[in-house]
């Protein structure tokens, strides 16, 4: 029973991560409606700008890990509104398939510049949050987990209040609904796509420096695999859907988790494509998504 | 002829008898210069350069200089083959030195065989290896045996009687060495607690960890790369698992301390060559790196590298040739060629009969245990 | 009656092979590498060319084709060669027939693993197909590292160099004849439409995923082919060896060479092979500049480096060298 308990909150606090970078996909798929497979790769420049500022921070101290973290998250979201600027905003309105290709260019990009640059060995990241391990009746619960699970808790709500409460989210969605149209009653599309990108890259960010700090050794391909998976798990949730990208995104890390600890654990790699297989022929919508008919 | 045709006939000729003796001889070299294993491949090939320049400035081979052509395989499935295919059909090695991982030495190997050239692995340490002809050999121990090291090891000196391994299912090496280890430590009475699996880039180990956790054991057994070891055993702690962790020469990196902190006290693992070894040879190679690479301690794949180096240039001098045929049999008959790994002699299977140097970690460093004889 | 053209040039290009493959020992054996290994990616583009331009699918998942015809073509030649064969490994002639039928089997295994893909994807669009057909290639993946009879995470070595110049540019000219062939009969302007417009397709009542099956099969059988060429080739193949980057590097090609356009293509996958080679010194630059190529080709000219109408360039440059006809007759005259 512990045993089970256990591998319950290991999933937790992998599902948590992959609810991180979920979310950016899915906000940036229901405004855009294209896959910004770059996004993985800004999930991993995020942990490398925490590697620098948290090698220039006091280790182990709350403050150090925030400033670290903030510095994650502005740049990225920089590096986010800048590539959308330069690469994708000359090709909307042209082929999706034209965008869908230039993502996956910039995605190679940056992993292979990444690989120039920081090189490709895998290097350790430093402890920037205080590191403890806690016991529970026999379960056990490092701080750096606690941390994943509210932070990602805390920024799922933040993105909740600010597309339903804020004016700018209000006019995200209304983007998401009918570019034309929210033109035509004045949003400014340009500053409302920026904004997105911004904030998903930040939101990856984020992800990246929690992943870094639970998963101490990060390298420039660290993104490619959590985000194939977070991806999987924004489709399993219903994709433009926020509770749902988390919802799917649990799910996903528990799965995960329960097969890794089991005797398949060799095909582990191959739960999450299974998974997406599955969902986009049974259920294509969703969990919690629902099914939008095209109109021509 | 009148005289001085003569005497230019002769300058010549003799020209010409020293550029044909001062002729290079052309080694070949594919390593892992970049990518996700460029540091070992950096190490071999700085172990390899230094061994060449020292040959060279002793006058070279049968009177020739050794030139070094490198290629770099980038860590990349596929490319040593073609790494290979060029040294030898484009520059014309008269032989081919890589590489670290088994799995990319089984890349290159056929094509050595096919063309007759002989190849030496520094540091590949699966069986399949030297069984893909009679052309390729290595110059460190095989799994079978660091199997049994690790496998005495955990019996004898840890007194361990149940031990978990949780090892790459990508991973050639890993794959190899988890399998001997599992079969020779049943075989003495041992019971393997847990076997579990992990991908290669897998960072989070915790399921697999419970798991273990939950069958307990006395110590775990991992055998892959450092990288992945280091993570692991961090994950351990953090779950309560303070067994000693076990491992191979995957471990071998500077890095294992770094990404691995304090969590990797009480671990051992089995390797080709320490550092602090007291024999004078291996205190001039290691004074000789220091000075030659700006101070860097060489690492067990360095000294691989050296050796491998060596042993050819050795093997060259007593074929008295470069052709493939014959410096394929002065390389089997290669015996206890001394260098900084230890006495080198190639079986019958074209292995080394090579000792094990055990290596603990205490208090953050590494601390030699032990060697242990073939 | 004289064969159709397209006959007599299929015929030709597997003469020429068959010469070049003759004359191979005279010729430096890098270059002859290298020329094989361009035949393969030829190959590899042309089929893939069929589903991402002809009929405008987002493939991403050709080196999963290409392993399950790897494997299925060296396992046949591995496991069972040496008892079909005998101990002397059989005559060139006996060899020649074993590797035939195992290069057909490993592209007949890999256009079934293209319509157990297919079936259920190809009524998704776009950026889904992509992934799926991404998440497929992984799968498959997989599946082979843990398949130890085909040597598991190890990968299987011991295949037998049986590649020839001769039997990848004969591939080659079947695969360009096969794809130009299904392009300019009825399947072909069903590909055309459901690239250029679906919807009106489906309306119009196309069944628009019977196309876009065929046209995943065909490629993945070609693919196949390849595959067990590559593996004849390279005498080693590793699950990990077939995965996203080599799928990447195919769509590079097509993209490159202008998607739907087959001589452009072909283009593309000689430049791109051999410049690696000829960049060895600057290899690590390579993705990086793959990458870069990749988006400044869709920012600045999406349609491709070498897509032009090639058959109009010939046409004018015949009509410019052919010699003046006399008026009114002749073959000229239209």
């Amino acid at each position: 029973m512990s045993e089970f308990l256990q591998q319950l909150i290991n999933g937790l606090s992998l599902g948590a991560i992959y609810a991180l970078i979920a979310l950016g996909y899915t906000m940036v798929y229901g405004v855009l409606r294209f896959i910004n497979f770059a996004h993985s790769d800004v999930f991993m420049v995020g942990a490398f700008i925490g590697y620098y500022a948290g090698r220039h921070l006091p280790q182990g101290t709350v403050w150090g890990g925030l400033v670290a973290m903030a510095a994650a998250m502005a740049g990225c979201a920089l590096l986010g509104m800048l590539i959308e600027r330069l690469v994708y905003r000359p090709l909307r309105g042209g082929p999706t398939l034209n965008v869908l290709i230039t993502a996956i260019g910039m995605s190679l990009f940056l992993e292979y510049a990444g690989q120039l640059v920081f090189g490709a060995t895998p290097r350790a990241f430093p402890t920037i949050f205080p590191s403890r391990v806690m016991e529970f009746h026999g379960l056990i619960i490092s701080m750096n987990q606690v941390l994943v699970i509210v932070v990602a808790a805390l920024l799922l709500l933040g993105l909740e209040l600010t597309v339903f409460r804020t004016r700018i989210g209000t006019a995200m969605r209304a983007v998401a609904l009918n570019p034309g149209a929210a033109q035509l009653v004045g949003i400014n599309i340009d500053v409302v796509i920026s904004f997105t990108f911004g904030l998903g890259s930040a939101l990856a960010a984020a992800g990246g420096v929690l992943y870094a700090l639970n998963y101490p050794s990060i390298d420039p391909l660290m993104g490619v695999v959590p985000g194939l998976k977070a991806f999987v798990a924004a489709v399993l949730g219903g994709v433009g859907n926020i509770p749902g990208a988390a919802l799917g995104a649990m799910i996903l890390g528990m799965v995960e988790t329960f097969v890794d600890g089991s005797r398949w654990s060799t095909y582990k790699d191959a739960i999450a494509f299974t998974i997406l297989i599955g969902i986009l022929l049974f259920r294509p919508a969703g969990l919690l998504g629902r099914l939008t008919a095209e109109k021509v | 002829m009148p005289a001085p045709a003569r005497l230019i006939a002769l300058a010549a000729l003799g020209a010409s008898a020293a550029l044909g003796a001062g002729e290079p001889i052309r080694i070949g070299e594919y390593a892992s210069l970049t990518g996700k294993e460029a540091s070992w491949g950096q190490s071999s090939n700085e172990g390899i350069t230094m061994a060449v320049e020292e040959i060279n400035a002793a006058g070279g081979v049968l009177g020739r200089p050794l030139e070094l052509i490198t290629e770099d395989d980038q860590t990349v499935p596929g490319q040593s083959a073609t790494a290979a295919k060029k040294l030898i059909s484009r520059d014309k090695v008269v032989a081919l030195l890589g590489e670290i991982s088994s799995g990319r030495s089984l890349e290159a190997a056929p094509i050595a065989q096919a063309h007759r050239v002989p190849m030496i692995a520094p540091a590949s340490t699966n069986p399949k290896v030297t069984q893909v002809g009679d052309y390729v050999f290595r110059v460190c121990f095989i799994d079978s045996f660091q199997g049994s090291v690790m496998a005495r090891f955990a019996a004898g000196e840890l007194r361990a009687r149940r031990v978990a391994i949780i090892s790459s299912m990508s991973n050639a090496y890993s794959v190899g060495l988890a399998r001997i280890f599992r079969e020779r430590f049943s075989a003495g009475g041992g019971v393997i607690a847990a076997q579990q699996r992990y991908a290669e880039g897998d960072k989070d180990f915790r399921a697999q960890l419970t798991a273990i956790r939950a069958a307990g054991c006395d110590a775990v057994f991992v055998p892959g790369y450092y990288t992945e070891a280091a993570l692991i055993v961090r994950q351990a702690r953090e779950l309560g698992l303070s067994v000693p962790f076990l491992g191979g020469d995957g471990w071998v990196s500077d890095e294992l301390l770094r990404i691995g902190g304090d969590a990797m006290d009480g671990c051992y693992y089995s390797t080709h060559f320490s550092p602090e070894n007291r024999s004078p040879v291996v205190r001039r190679f290691v004074e000789h790196y220091r000075a030659r690479w700006s101070g860097e301690t060489p690492d067990a794949f360095a000294a691989l590298g050296y050796d491998a180096a060596g042993v050819l240039a050795d093997a060259i001098r007593r074929a008295g040739s470069t052709d493939g045929p014959a410096l394929r049999d002065a390389l089997a008959r290669t015996r206890d060629f001394v260098g900084a790994t230890g006495e080198t002699t190639i079986n019958a299977d074209r292995d080394a009969s090579k000792p094990a140097t055990i290596i603990a970690i205490r208090d953050g460093r590494f601390n030699f245990v032990q060697t242990v004889p073939p | 009656m004289r064969p159709p053209r397209h006959i007599v040039a299929l015929a030709g290009a597997v003469l020429a092979a068959l010469a070049l493959s003759l004359f191979s020992d005279r010729i430096d054996p890098y270059f002859l590498d290298v020329l094989t290994g361009v035949g393969i990616n030829v190959i590899l583009a042309v089929s893939l060319n069929l589903v991402n331009g002809y009929t405008g699918q987002f493939s991403l998942g050709h080196a999963g084709f290409m392993s399950v015809g790897a494997y299925l073509s060296a396992a046949i030649t591995v496991l069972w060669g040496p008892s079909l064969l005998g101990a002397d490994g059989g005559t060139a002639a006996q060899q020649g027939v074993l590797f035939f039928a195992a290069l057909v089997a490993g592209g007949l295994g890999a256009a079934l693993a293209g319509l157990a893909v297919g079936i259920p994807s190809l009524r998704l669009k776009g950026d889904y197909l992509a992934l799926v057909t991404l998440g497929s290639g992984e799968i498959i993946r997989v599946i082979f590292q843990n398949v130890d009879a085909l040597g598991g995470a190890l990968g299987l070595n011991g295949i037998p160099a049986y590649t020839t110049v001769f039997w990848v540019y004969s591939a080659g000219a079947l695969t360009v004849f096969t794809v130009a062939c299904l392009v300019q009969s009825t399947y072909g302007r069903g590909f055309l439409a459901t690239h250029d417009d679906e919807i009106a397709s489906e309306a119009v009542g196309l069944n628009t995923t019977r196309y876009k099956i065929v046209a995943f099969v065909v490629s993945a059988f070609f693919a196949g082919v390849a595959g067990g060429l590559y593996g004849h080739f390279k005498l080693t193949i590793t699950p990990t060896g077939f995965d996203f980057t080599k799928s990447i590097e195919i769509v590079v090609m097509v993209i490159l060479g202008g998607m739907g356009n087959t001589v452009g293509v072909i283009l593309a996958a000689v430049l791109l092979t051999i410049l690696p080679e000829v960049l060895r010194s600057v290899d690590q630059y390579r993705m990086v500049l793959y990458s870069m190529l990749l988006i400044a080709l869709m920012l600045a000219r999406p349609k491709g480096l070498f897509n032009f109408d090639y058959g109009a360039i010939c046409a004018r440059l015949w009509r410019r060298l052919a010699p003046a006809r006399p008026a009114g007759g002749g073959p000229g005259a239209r």
